[in-house]
């Protein structure tokens, strides 16, 4: 059967802004999902917050809505657009829910409008985990023992019959999260009673515990015929109890025998068919019990997924893509195999290769928090690596972190204590991969380790193979290193660093070794189909064998290099600028070459660049292929500035090694980065900047301050999104500070400005090509400087910053980009203080911003940027500064709820993992769209909770001003309410939390409080400020904390009590 | 110990032979990822040595009830990595001490992708696993260029069951008469769950023996080697056509096939894999199938009372016939699976339904 006639228009629902859980991936597979509606001459609509996506670039989709992602807004899209069909599986749990919601609500009905890819049914069966243990039951499927509870008396009465340890999970949460593992009744009673609040149906489902059982997913999809298929099955190397988002995991899977593997696929047919999704992807995960073979079904999600993502890029299967096809009515044989692109959609991939993805996580951002993995999950993202054996690829895949590790070898030698060890693999952390392999290292049995971590012993053994090529590495200098080792190392995944470290010699050298015995890197590619086909897409991976394929052309091309994985600070705006710049040199018949680590990201899609090597973003393995590509012939140059610091890193190295870089040159990288070199580029240009200095030591760091003055900004040298970032205020502060900081040394000191008090922060990015600098926007913070530029809410035009300021910034960001000698993008930050613009720190790339300030001024900068790396200048491209298409707000999201005790307040240290883009006609409307699509929903009535710090009073009468005016009642603790009470306010005064009841917290859990405005006091006040702001995030009451913030705040409120219109994008 | 892999066509790859041991046969690849014990245990790849194309081999180890027959039948393995140590709450032992055992010459560190894309591009051909012991790579060249092609090979008498045996079911509806050119032990297992009482003969059993009164239908086994070489097979079966229902796989489904009068022909790499896509073209619906052939009905060739019920979906070859008036089908592709996917399986009950109906 062709595709349904009907189906004329498509209303896309994206998954907003990037969490913990809800990442890059639903990019790409929005992505992926417009362009297969658009070949079929379907109309398409985009409804989707986050402006750092490819999705929504405005030659995506007919009518793009860069709106909150809420059912108002969604009716409203509807209404105006009258789109046929509604697909709500490809924007992850946001758009399903949103979706149910909708159909829930009456509006899908109401303006006719159907669900394709799954109906409100099957979402229900498959998402509701009563109705799905029911439906498991019927088919005669093994789940686990246990049930729903809604209310603790039900919890308890279950408890009884799953004893401890028992797994909770609350009903429809993301990334599970509120769920957890109770070993005693203390822990049960809490984590039941959180779950059920947590759960927006109250529902917990209490389960015995699988504890250490074998993981395996299941990506499968169906089409309207019910044919179905296995698209890839992913095996966790971590077993049951880490969430599998946290958990290594391997494709295929390789541990079962063929039957075992049967009885799961069956399982996964029967699941699918059961459950009724129609078409499209969906992902089942099982678990069995090594011991007994008995298999059962966790859970299905009804939707494509981070791990259907990952299964594509393992697979080459773009399952996002046939997904969509197939909501249209096209049946699966009637489907290309766009890899092969001579065989059928309907098979069954194969592969040649092994896939393991390693999870990344940012525990020190959230000191409060233990590092420790379960059931809910805590990684912000991840990498994947192909190898032709596990060990290849599990290094690559740790090398691919960029967290210091070769590989797995050497990865923390040293820095671990290993009398914490069995502590360390009982109870697994971020880094359990690396103890395993230190206790291996220090004879413990695979074994032992079996009991302690319960992975599966080939896992292990396979490490203890690592384990025992390193030791006989380590037996040879490198110049008697016999060949058969050598290659066998290579072939295990060892870089030339590790084995020159092992051998006694210099990186460089090992080279010259692997010549000797003619040992060279191979190119394989990706084909789905294990060589069965002759496949044509260039999707490639470099390996150690001893043919190559996919000989290089004789084009002239670039080489653009990735971000790798995501991390708070630098995560999908920087695919999004890489893939603007593949599509931007591609357009000028350049051929593109991507290079990237990173699963979830549409970069790493096959049919973005004309070459993809799926490669660590490490010297060797890009050096590698530069070397293939330049011996091919017209190798430009290599881009390293779409991909954030990652690339940046590289490009010192590259350059040094001859290799042309595209656009700006590592001189100016290292003048804009070094904060020596950049401090005579300022004093040179007699551009402020606030006073500085750096300490390697703590007397030296005192000296410095008692010469600057605090209160001080102190930084370690070469971080990223503020690692480790801090405003201090006195010498006690910066003596604890600079005995904490771990990583000060004589090259790496910490950096000291003087903290520039209640300054206002701009952004600004722009383009130079040497001739020209065009500025492409300056954005204005909503909070001040000192809240890191990621965690800040801005605004662009930028409003209240005087014209003639905003002209002498523009004019000195642009002395600089000529100073520094910037081809391409740069990003700048500046505070302003009493009138005085300050230069913050330049960044000779692309910014997290560049996305925003596109989406704002209708102008593809990195496209721009990337025309200037090949030649064309700005007067050629006709490119002018950047102007508003309307007023644009930059809101971001937090993780906090992810990490319990974890005070969510503001600060230099960046913490936010995504952001949001409000567009609107007046300031108002446009925060009041970018709170709301960040999930922030402010009340339009009711009390405010107001506590400030001393610094905030004088602002303190406006605000009460305004939202007095606003119908708001107050209520303040004793500090602040004398001072609204002597400016003549009525308030309520309460106590504070350790000063009797009834006090805030219980104001906050009895729902009389609304709001809060809480401006911190500082680490060293002794604060209830704390627990009142953990309590309002857990009962989802807006919390601002900080005092410019409150003021736009009261501006959007007042809009939101308005009706508030959404636009298109292609009509601004 | 460091050996080749080296093609009729002269062909080197490197390799290491874990075990010393050097061999040679039809080199084939199979992209199954799981199932090596049962695929090396197969008699329909009786004579060849098979690629591999997953890597990793060996991993969970060789296990009792994983045997396609008695012995392993493949005539050697071709492998990326093979585990040593293999791990499985049930694996009797390791991939390599078994092989040993059964003599059975093994390859690993080949580069098997790019073996598998000479194979695909220049077709399956002979060659030889040749270690540093056994001599020189010229030698090896020149040994390898005398091996003998797979046309023309019959290899039914050496897989096939010497005596009659029984496999009783009490209480079984339908007593089947099964054709063994080198059956599988998952067919027989199928059959048996199907309800059928088995009565299996070796491969020269003539047509009045497998068509006794005793017998409901008639099951032709799958087996090694080229069809067209098996004359006096073929002969049989056309003359039980039209006395019992008939159904035959793989193997089985070629005969029927000639016996039909058609004819057969060699593909160029075959069809080995657990992923092979298959269209029923009555109910426009898909199966994944396991495939293990490397020859084919020509469907031109075929009568008008023949019908093609299943293609395969990427070259359009037939997977499946009937007969449009006698109560005979057969497949190209292995409903049991063994290694692969069971959606095919159905076809043991189809099998039960035609007899219910004749018989009737």
């Amino acid at each position: 059967m062709p595709r349904n006639p009907e189906i004329t228009s498509v209303l896309v629902l994206g998954a907003g802004p990037i969490q913990i859980g809800q990442a890059c991936e639903f990019d790409y597979s929005g992505t992926q999902a417009l362009k297969a509606l658009r070949e079929e001459g379907v109309r398409t609509i985009l409804l989707n917050s986050n402006p750092a996506s490819i999705m929504t670039d405005p030659e995506r989709a007919d009518a793009t809505y860069l709106e909150p992602l809420t059912l108002a807004v969604l009716e409203k899209v509807i209404e105006r657009e009258r789109p046929a069909a509604l697909l709500p599986t490809v924007g992850g749990q946001t758009a399903l829910n949103l979706a149910m919601e909708a159909h829930r609500a009456g509006i899908l009905e109401r303006h006719g409008v159907r669900l394709i890819g799954a109906q409100p049914e099957a979402i229900a069966r498959g998402e509701d985990r009563e109705q799905f243990k029911a439906l498991m039951d019927e088919l005669g499927l093994d789940t686990c023992r246990g049930g729903f509870a809604h209310s603790m008396e039900e919890a308890r009465e279950l408890v009884r019959q799953t004893g401890f340890p028992a797994i909770l999970r609350p009903s429809f949460t993301l990334g599970g999260s509120g769920g957890g593992i109770a070993y005693n009744v203390e822990e049960f009673e809490a984590i039941a009673q959180k779950g059920l609040d947590l759960s927006p149906i109250r529902q917990v489902l209490v389960e015995e515990s699988i504890l250490g059982w074998k993981e395996f997913e299941l990506e499968v999809v169906r089409d309207l015929d019910d044919n179905v298929e296995i698209i890839c099955g992913i095996e966790n190397l971590d077993p049951m109890g880490i969430h599998t988002g946290d958990s290594i995991t391997v494709a295929p899977i390789l541990t079962l025998t063929d039957p075992e593997y049967q009885r799961m696929r069956e399982a996964a047919k029967a699941v699918i068919r059961g459950v009724g999704v129609e078409t499209g992807g969906s992902n089942i995960q099982f678990a069995l019990d090594p011991e007994t073979g008995r298999i059962i079904v966790i859970e299905m999600n009804p939707r494509v997924s981070r791990s259907s993502a990952l299964a594509s890029k393992a697979t080459g299967f773009p399952i996002a893509w046939v997904a969509t096809k197939l909501a249209l009515g096209y049946r699966l044989w009637e489907l290309p195999n766009v890899i092969t692109g001579r065989t059928k959609a309907a098979f069954e991939p194969v592969l040649d290769y092994v896939v393991v993805k390693v999870p990344r996580f940012t525990f020190e951002k959230f000191p409060e928090t233990e590092p420790v993995l379960g059931i809910q999950m805590k990684s912000v993202g991840e990498t994947m690596a192909i190898g032709r054996g596990f060990q290849e690829a599990l290094q690559k895949a740790l090398r691919s972190l960029e967290e210091g590790h070769q590989g797995l070898a050497g990865g923390l030698e040293g820095k671990l204590d290993l009398s914490r060890l069995k502590e360390h693999l009982l109870t697994p952390g971020p880094q359990r991969v690396f103890w395993i392999y230190q206790a291996l290292k220090a004879g413990h049995t695979v074994d032992e380790l079996h009991r302690l971590t319960r992975i599966t012993p080939w896992f292990l053994q396979e490490m203890e193979e690592i384990v025992v090529l390193e030791g006989r590495l380590r037996g040879f200098p490198l110049h008697r290193l016999p060949g058969e080792l050598l290659e066998k190392a290579k072939r295990a995944g060892f870089t030339d660093a590790q084995i020159a470290a092992f051998c006694g010699a210099k990186e460089g050298e090992v080279a010259g070794r692997l010549k000797t015995f003619g040992l060279a890197r191979a190119v394989k590619r990706i084909d789905t189909c294990s060589g069965e086909f002759q496949a044509e897409t260039p999707y490639l991976y470099q390996t150690w064998e001893q043919f190559s394929e996919a000989p290089p052309t004789d084009r002239p091309k670039a080489l653009v290099l990735g971000s790798g994985p995501n991390r708070i600070g630098q995560g999908v705006e920087f695919d999004c600028c890489c893939v603007q710049a593949v599509e931007a040199i591609r357009a000028k018949g350049v051929e593109a070459i991507l290079l990237n680590c990173n699963p979830e990201t549409v970069s790493t899609d096959f049919d973005i660049s004309d070459r993809l090597y799926f490669e660590p973003l490490a010297f060797e393995d890009v050096k590698a292929v530069v070397d293939r590509e330049a011996a091919g012939g017209k190798l430009l140059g290599v881009f390293t500035q779409f991909g954030g610091q990652t690339p940046l890193k590289l490009a010192g190295r590259l350059q040094a090694a001859g290799v042309p870089l595209l656009g700006t040159d590592h001189k100016a990288i290292m003048d804009a980065e070094d904060r020596k070199l950049f401090g005579g580029v300022l004093e040179k240009l007699a551009i402020p900047a606030a006073p500085w200095g750096t300490a390697v030591s703590a007397p030296q760091a005192l000296e410095v301050a008692s010469r600057l003055g605090y209160p001080v900004m102190v930084r370690p040298s070469f971080v990223l999104g503020g690692r480790a970032m801090a405003i201090v205020f006195d010498d006690a502060g910066l003596e604890r500070y600079m005995r904490e900081a771990s990583l000060v040394s004589e090259d790496r000191p910490v950096l000291i400005d003087r903290y520039l008090e209640n300054a206002q922060e701009l952004d600004v990015d722009l383009v130079c090509d040497g001739e020209r600098a065009v500025v492409a926007g300056v954005m204005a913070h909503i909070e001040e400087a000192g809240v890191h530029s990621g965690d800040s809410y801005a605004v662009f035009p930028p409003l209240g910053v005087e014209e003639g300021i905003l002209e002498q910034v523009k004019a000195m960001s642009r002395a600089l980009a000529f100073e520094l000698g910037v081809r391409g993008l740069l990003n700048l930050q500046w505070a302003l203080k009493d009138g005085v613009p300050y230069c913050l720190e330049a960044n000779p790339r692309a910014s997290r911003t560049v996305p925003f300030i596109s989406k704002a001024t209708g102008v593809n900068w990195a496209g721009v940027a990337a025309r200037i790396g090949l030649g064309e200048s700005l007067a050629a491209q006709g490119v002018e500064d950047g102007k508003p298409l309307a007023v644009a707000v930059k809101g971001v999201v937090f993780p906090f709820a992810k990490f319990p005790g974890v005070d969510p307040v503001l600060g230099p240290e960046m913490r936010s993992t995504g952001e949001v883009m409000g567009l609107g006609a007046t300031f108002g409307e446009a925060y009041a769209k970018a709170l709301q699509a960040a999930g922030m929903t402010l009340p339009l009535s009711g009390t405010v909770f107001l506590s400030v710090n001393d610094l905030d009073k004088p602002m303190l009468p406006e605000l009460v001003k305004r939202l007095a005016s606003l119908g708001f009642g107050l209520c303040a603790t004793e500090g602040t309410a004398k001072a609204l009470e002597a400016a003549g306010y009525r308030v309520r005064r309460i106590h504070k939390v350790n000063e009797g009841r009834p006090h805030a917290v219980d104001l906050l859990k009895n729902g009389e409080i609304q709001w809060v405005i809480n401006t911190p006091k500082g680490k060293n006040a002794f604060s209830d400020e704390d627990s009142i702001r953990r309590q309002a995030l857990r009962l989802k009451i807006p919390c601002v904390t900080n005092m410019s913030a409150a003021l736009a705040a009261c501006e959007a409120v007042e809009t939101l009590r308005g009706e508030v219109a959404v636009r298109k994008l292609q009509e601004l | 110990m460091l050996a080749h892999l080296i093609l009729k066509d002269g062909t080197c790859f490197n390799g290491f032979a874990p075990l010393g041991r050097g061999g040679g046969g039809e080199v084939v690849f199979t992209t199954a990822m799981a199932g090596y014990q049962e695929i090396l245990t197969d008699p329909s790849f009786a004579g060849q040595m098979v690629v591999m194309t997953f890597p990793e081999q060996g991993v969970y180890g060789v296990h009792a009830d994983l045997d396609e027959a008695a012995k392993p039948w493949a005539a050697g393995l071709i492998c990326r990595r093979l585990t040593l140590q293999p791990d499985h709450a049930r694996s009797l032992g390791d991939l390599a001490g078994w092989l040993k055992r059964h003599r059975i010459p093994v390859i690993a560190e080949v580069d098997t992708r790019a073996l598998t894309h000479h194979l695909r591009d220049f077709g399956a051909q002979p060659g030889l696993v040749w270690t540093e012991a056994d001599g020189s790579l010229a030698a090896g060249k020149a040994a390898a260029a005398q091996l003998p092609d797979m046309s023309g090979q019959a290899l039914a008498a050496l897989v096939s069951c010497r005596d009659r045996y029984e496999i009783p079911l009490p209480g079984a509806k339908f007593r089947v008469a099964v054709l063994d050119g080198g059956i599988k032990a998952s067919i027989l297992k199928q059959l048996t769950a199907a309800g059928y009482h088995l009565e299996v003969f070796p491969w020269d059993a003539p047509a009045s023996e497998l068509t006794a009164k005793r017998f409901h239908g008639l099951f032709l086994s799958n087996g090694p080697g080229d069809p067209g070489a098996l004359p006096g097979m073929r002969k049989e079966v056309e003359a039980a056509i039209g006395r019992l229902p008939i159904f035959g796989i793989c193997l089985g489904h070629q005969l029927l096939g000639q016996a039909f009068g058609g004819s057969t022909f060699k593909l160029k790499f075959g069809h080995r894999g657990a992923n092979q896509p298959v269209l029923d073209l009555a109910t426009r619906r898909v199966q994944i199938t396991a495939q293990n052939h490397g020859f084919a009905v020509d469907e031109a060739s075929l009568p008008p009372e023949v019908e093609v019920t299943h293609r395969h979906l990427s070259d359009n070859t037939v997977e499946g016939l009937a007969h449009r008036t006698l109560p005979i089908f057969s497949l190209q592709h292995h409903p049991e699976a063994s290694p692969g996917p069971h959606d095919a399986r159905g076809a043991f009950a189809r099998f039960g339904r035609m007899m219910e109906a004749f018989h009737a």
